[in-house]
């Protein structure tokens, strides 16, 4: 029994912890939040370099062949810097790309993909909750016609993995023809939607797997967001304890105040024991595969509203200035608000939990 | 991560196994003779395969096993499977025992630790006073040395258990002039004396599982003190040495849940099997994600147990959340009894096998606002939490000491 991170997998996260400390500190991470665009290509490179771009993809097209819980590890430091870099998207496209694509596909598509020079995105959900494969309508011939909603990094994305009718997956470039995308005002500044509307535009298709790897895709995609949360809201203890250790009142800390004290308790008891839940959700894509969609699914749901819980506690516990834009708990509590919605809000996925368990 | 126990283990939990099929139920020459003959032959028998007692020297009828968390889990899984009987509940075991073993005089542990172990005598705790609850180290109860004799005179309340036990460990002012909680000595006390009134409390369930224990003159011999005179209440702070058992908490709470979905299956809402009902669905699935967040939490302590690492916060916690899962399962609970969440509650019963009749969830409903109290309430393991766990100051209190 040895239910813990490797040393390998802790280097792994102090490695982009540090990297994201000295090239994104909070006044780098203020600047691309109040960005019109909100992407820096630089940053993006540097964690590319780090091997980000490919921790979970094969090793023959440069990727480093690792495990979903690497993936994830990575995607809770991630949360817990705020990140402003599609690091979920592009790891769900490209993971998409190498359990549907043909050995050609592969080969042509991955080796950048791995590397970071090129970013892929998802392009899954369609006017309301149509996150999961079988909810796909969009058809899947050899040009597409219609829409999908909510993708992320879709005005810097060079190649879309859109999700299509019967579970199938496609690949669309980005300069293919018939594509226009546009700008959603997204509450997260860190990580932010588009609507891309196809007309006439070829797609390729994945066409080596059924709909068994579109499962498997959203299925990491919801531990990545599980780790995501988790990273977040465990900053958000941190920070908030902080403060109460250093903002006086009637001549003391609040912090020694035992309702504030409580608040805090509380705020840490919702999130400290889902570091195992996210965990175990990780290590069941590779290991578990029975459970893997339920465990997601159940991982998410819960996280994601932990994190929103704890982003409304910790903007209280700041006062008046966890309520400002200058503030930087809105960060995150905007981070829960993505976290909540992306591939599903957590009512769809208890649905899912019970169907999966045969309720 | 590896969440195998290992072949060393697996083939440990064989052994456990071929010994559970062969000795419980016990049949043949083993089934002669009454319940409690049949038990202490087992016990016996566990003991001396090194099952039972692990932490307990030879020398006090236990097995003297090296500490090993994955055995103690393997032991305890398969005995559960098998429902066969660990060590004595209760009190005696829980603290008792490894406190004499701590800090008791040579003759105390020979006398109390054995006949503990193998269920002859039992044990209430004398902890709490009607004044003296969360600030337990205020406690008034009196001790007089008399000659060769303690003379005992208060009150204690909260007993669970008084009205069964043989003995009492007690804490007992007996340095009137010393500071607080420098005036508390550790004394055993015979329960079977005059001079001792147990009364039943009864509870909102209409169980009546505590007590008020009344002393009167109450005696005890000089040398029944553990510890010097004045160290009582480092003495009942007494770390627990047993092997940690973070996980089988959770695998109850799991049980629980199991009950909750047959419940939810029995039942109707709206004409229909409440488990069909979308909102109790979503519910099912939520409280799930707790337990499951409980249960891997278990999984990381045990595995830093194993490197003898400190489990950090998360150490703090595993009573807080169990109440709390247990206050969501309530919650839940009622929603699916509907109207009949008016019955009154039916016998206590915590674990499972009968858990999913109505009257026994009510029971649960009440029962875990007592899980919420007992031990310790919520808000005092919100301070433990936010104090030694967060790093907050601690509350305002001049005469606390650790």
């Amino acid at each position: 029994m040895d239910f813990d991170l490797s040393d390998e997998q802790r280097m792994l996260q102090q490695t982009v912890s540090q990297f994201l400390d000295n090239e994104c500190p909070m006044a780098k991470l203020r600047q691309l939040f109040d960005d019109e665009i909100g992407f820096d290509p630089v940053l993006w490179k540097g964690l590319a370099e780090l091997g980000v771009a490919g921790i979970h993809l094969p090793a023959e097209y440069g990727g480093s062949e690792l495990e979903i819980l690497d993936l994830a590890v990575v995607a809770e430091t991630l949360g817990a810097h705020a990140a402003p870099v599609p690091f979920f998207s592009h790891a769900l496209a490209s993971l998409a790309i190498s359990l549907a694509g043909s050995a050609e596909q592969k080969k042509r598509l991955l080796p950048a993909l791995a590397s970071g020079e090129r970013i892929a995105t998802i392009a899954f959900s369609e006017e309301s909750d149509g996150w999961l494969p079988e909810q796909w309508t969009l058809a899947a011939g050899a040009t597409l016609h219609g829409a999908k909603e909510r993708v992320e990094a879709a005005e810097h994305a060079d190649l879309f993995v859109v999700g299509l009718a019967g579970g199938k997956l496609g690949v669309v470039d980005r300069s293919a023809k018939g594509i226009e995308i546009q700008r959603v005002e997204s509450a997260d500044r860190t990580r932010r939607f588009g609507r891309i509307h196809f007309e006439n535009s070829p797609v390729e298709i994945l066409a080596g797997a059924g709909i068994e790897a579109a499962r498997r895709v959203v299925d990491v995609g919801l531990v990545l967001l599980a780790a995501d949360a988790f990273g977040g809201a465990e900053k958000l203890v941190a920070t908030s304890v902080a403060y109460a250790k250093n903002r006086e009142q009637f001549g003391v800390i609040i912090g020694s105040f035992q309702g504030l004290k409580h608040q805090l308790a509380e705020m840490a008891i919702e999130i400290e024991p889902s570091r195992a839940l996210y965990w175990y959700a990780a290590h069941a894509q590779d290991h578990a595969p029975g459970e893997a969609s339920r465990i997601a699914s159940i991982a998410k749901s819960h996280l994601s509203e932990r994190y929103s819980q704890v982003a409304r506690d910790a903007t209280e516990v700041h006062g008046g200035i966890g309520y400002t834009w200058e503030g930087d708990t809105q960060i995150w509590f905007k981070r829960a608000m993505f976290d909540r919605v992306m591939l599903g809000t957590p009512r769809l996925h208890k649905n899912r939990a019970a169907d999966l368990a045969g309720w | 991560m590896d969440l195998s126990y290992g072949k060393e283990i697996e083939a440990f939990r064989g052994e456990v196994k071929a010994f559970l099929k062969a000795s419980w139920p016990p049949t043949g020459e083993a089934a002669k003779g009454s319940k409690e003959e049949q038990l202490r032959r087992f016990r016996e028998l566990a003991i001396s395969k090194g099952y039972l007692g692990r932490s307990i020297p030879r020398k006090y009828g236990g097995s003297e096993q090296a500490p090993d968390p994955l055995k103690g889990q393997v032991i305890q899984e398969e005995f559960a499977a098998a429902g066969a009987p660990m060590e004595p509940r209760g009190i005696g075991m829980m603290m008792l025992v490894p406190t004499l073993l701590d800090r008791g005089e040579e003759w105390q542990k020979e006398k109390f630790v054995r006949a503990t172990l193998m269920g002859e005598i039992a044990w209430c705790q004398g902890y709490s006073e009607p004044g003296s609850g969360s600030d337990l180290a205020s406690l008034k109860t009196r001790g007089e040395l008399v000659g060769d004799e303690w003379v005992i005179n208060g009150q204690k309340i909260w007993t669970s258990s008084a009205h069964e036990a043989d003995f009492m460990f007690c804490l007992v002012r007996t340095e009137p002039e010393a500071k607080k909680h420098a005036g508390i000595s550790y004394l055993l006390i015979d329960m079977k004396q005059p001079g001792i009134d147990v009364r039943p409390l009864r509870e909102m369930t209409g169980g009546a599982m505590f007590n008020e224990v009344f002393f009167n003159d109450v005696r005890t011999p000089k040398d029944w003190i553990v510890g010097n005179r004045g160290e009582g209440w480092l003495v009942s702070r007494t770390t627990l040495k047993h092997e940690r058992n973070s996980i089988g908490n959770a695998g109850q709470m799991t049980a629980l849940l199991d009950a909750l979905v047959a419940t939810a299956k029995r039942r109707k809402i709206d004409g229909r099997p409440a488990i069909q009902d979308p909102e109790i669905r979503r519910r099912l699935v939520e409280v799930e994600g707790y337990i499951r967040a409980h249960q891997y939490s278990g999984f990381l302590q045990m595995t830093k147990d194993l490197k003898k690492e400190s489990p950090g916060v998360m150490g703090l916690m595993n009573k807080i959340n169990s109440t709390h899962i247990g206050h969501r399962i309530a919650k839940l609970a009622m929603e699916i009894l509907g109207d009949d969440g008016v019955v009154a509650p039916g016998e206590r019963n915590l674990m499972g096998a009968e858990m999913d009749s109505d009257s026994t969830w009510t029971n649960y409903y009440m029962a875990t606002v007592g899980i919420a109290i007992a031990g310790g309430t919520a808000n005092v393991q919100r301070n433990v939490i936010a104090e030694r766990g967060l790093g907050l100051p601690r509350d305002v209190a001049a005469d606390r000491s650790k």
